[in-house]
């Protein structure tokens, strides 16, 4: 019988942050990526603030997809070259919490990180102050999503020496509803109206990803270790 | 998928064959493990010692014919040392494989003192030489309640005196009544050792 599955989890996720922890240029690299990049759109597109305005949800999102797609690649590389994922496989607990825990810990570095900040990024790109919250909430439940999806992918690759390109190809068509969605919900914001509509969708995919995407995951990484 | 354990064993191979890609490694190898016994695998590089090992543990599954059957009260230490070069030393032995998680840390701290690592307990992994890596990787034996130890040559990169602690605590497991199967290509005097030469099984 293995012991307590809430501790389990609870235990890896602690693990995963504790670590993280010790090195928080990781954490902070993505969110300088993001920035740069959200600093060269009023360079391309001209400096006119009603059209910055109207672009801005779908340059964050568009953005966010990108960095969580260069992130989350390397899910469960680190594991898989220290022996660690050997050891979660013969462990008596399931190996989907075990990749539940990676996509957690991953999403509570990355994806809430940048929700946090992404104020900044929107007041850079003149968005309309009330569509700020909305583009938070938005944020937060798009990257567990996004997170969600980047672990099957990186779990199918985990092996390979030249992963990166065919993760791109994996996931971003399964990103795509999330992208829209999200956009959806921050357009609708922007122009005054009720984006619950939009992020209730999201919070469907992000619920149901969180049950389902794991058990994929823990697939992917069976084929990936040949067992 | 495994067949039952014979009363009062702890590892069965009957007839096992094990092939890597189109290349037959091994066959026919058959060996009974009972209680309080204490297992070398020897042979020549490449004659399958480690994937014999990781086959006995669960970890490869393409490629493996005949029956292998385990108890499932088991260690694996494998090549690769299973530590997280970010965790200190209490944090990485807190978990394992087997499952178990440890809380009383006072029983971690006895484990990396008996591998002489006393005093390290909050350094990170990282920051420790090779060999002390190594050592903390092993402390897990003095942790484990596993009745099974697989090690996959547990002697690499191991000072003289670490390897005279690390055969005694392999001894003492089985005076325990554990049983321990492990690889290696040094000659080790332990008592009660029995040797199984995967050379004789060549395909």
């Amino acid at each position: 019988m293995p012991p307590e599955l809430g501790l389990f989890l609870r235990f890896q996720v602690q693990r995963h942050l504790s670590a993280a922890l010790r090195r928080p240029g990781d954490i902070f690299n993505p969110l300088v990526f993001f920035l740069m990049v959200v600093t060269l759109f009023p360079l391309g597109l001209g400096p006119d603030p009603e059209v910055l305005a109207d672009f801005a949800p779908g340059i964050v999102w568009v953005v966010a997809l990108l960095s969580s797609l260069t992130v989350s690649s390397r899910l469960f590389q680190a594991d898989y070259e220290d022996g660690t994922l050997e050891q979660l496989a013969l462990a008596p607990h399931p190996l989907a919490l075990a990749a539940m825990s990676e996509v957690l810990s991953h999403w509570l570095l990355s994806g809430v990180v940048l929700a946090l900040a992404s104020p900044v990024f929107a007041a850079m790109l003149n968005m309309p102050v009330q569509a700020i919250p909305t583009l938070m909430l938005s944020l937060v439940l798009g990257t567990l999503c996004l997170s969600l999806t980047g672990a099957i992918g990186a779990a199918l690759t985990v092996g390979l020496r030249r992963g990166g390109v065919l993760l791109s190809l994996l996931t971003i068509p399964l990103t795509v509803p999330v992208l829209i969605f999200g956009v959806g919900a921050v357009r609708e914001a922007a122009l005054g109206y009720d984006p619950s509509g939009w992020l209730a969708l999201l919070g469907a995919l992000a619920a149901g990803g969180l049950v389902l995407a794991p058990l994929a995951a823990a697939a992917g990484l069976r084929i990936s270790l040949e067992l | 998928m495994t067949p039952a354990l014979r009363q009062g064993s702890l590892l069965t191979l009957a007839d096992v064959s094990l092939e890597r890609g189109a290349r037959r490694l091994l066959q026919g190898v058959t060996l009974e493990v009972g209680s309080a016994e204490l297992w070398q695998l020897v042979g020549s590089n490449g004659s399958g010692k480690t994937s014999l090992l990781r086959a006995i543990a669960g970890l490869a599954r393409l490629g493996v014919r005949g029956a292998i059957g385990r108890s499932d009260s088991f260690l694996y230490q494998g090549h690769l040392p299973g530590l997280k070069p970010l965790l200190t030393c209490r944090e990485n032995l807190r978990w394992h494989g087997s499952g178990r998680v440890y809380t009383e840390m006072q029983r971690i701290d006895e484990a990396l003192a008996a591998v002489g690592l006393a005093g390290y307990e909050d350094s990170v992994v990282m920051q420790l030489s090779a060999g002390q890596q190594r050592r903390v990787g092993l402390a897990r034996l003095w942790l484990s309640d596993a009745a099974l130890w697989l090690l996959d040559e547990p002697f690499t990169a191991i000072d003289l005196k670490g390897t005279a602690l690390l055969e005694s605590r392999l001894q003492a497991h089985c005076s325990a009544g554990g049983s321990v199967v492990f690889t290696s290509h040094q000659p080790t005097a332990m008592d009660g050792l029995q040797v199984l030469d995967l050379n004789q099984y060549a395909a």
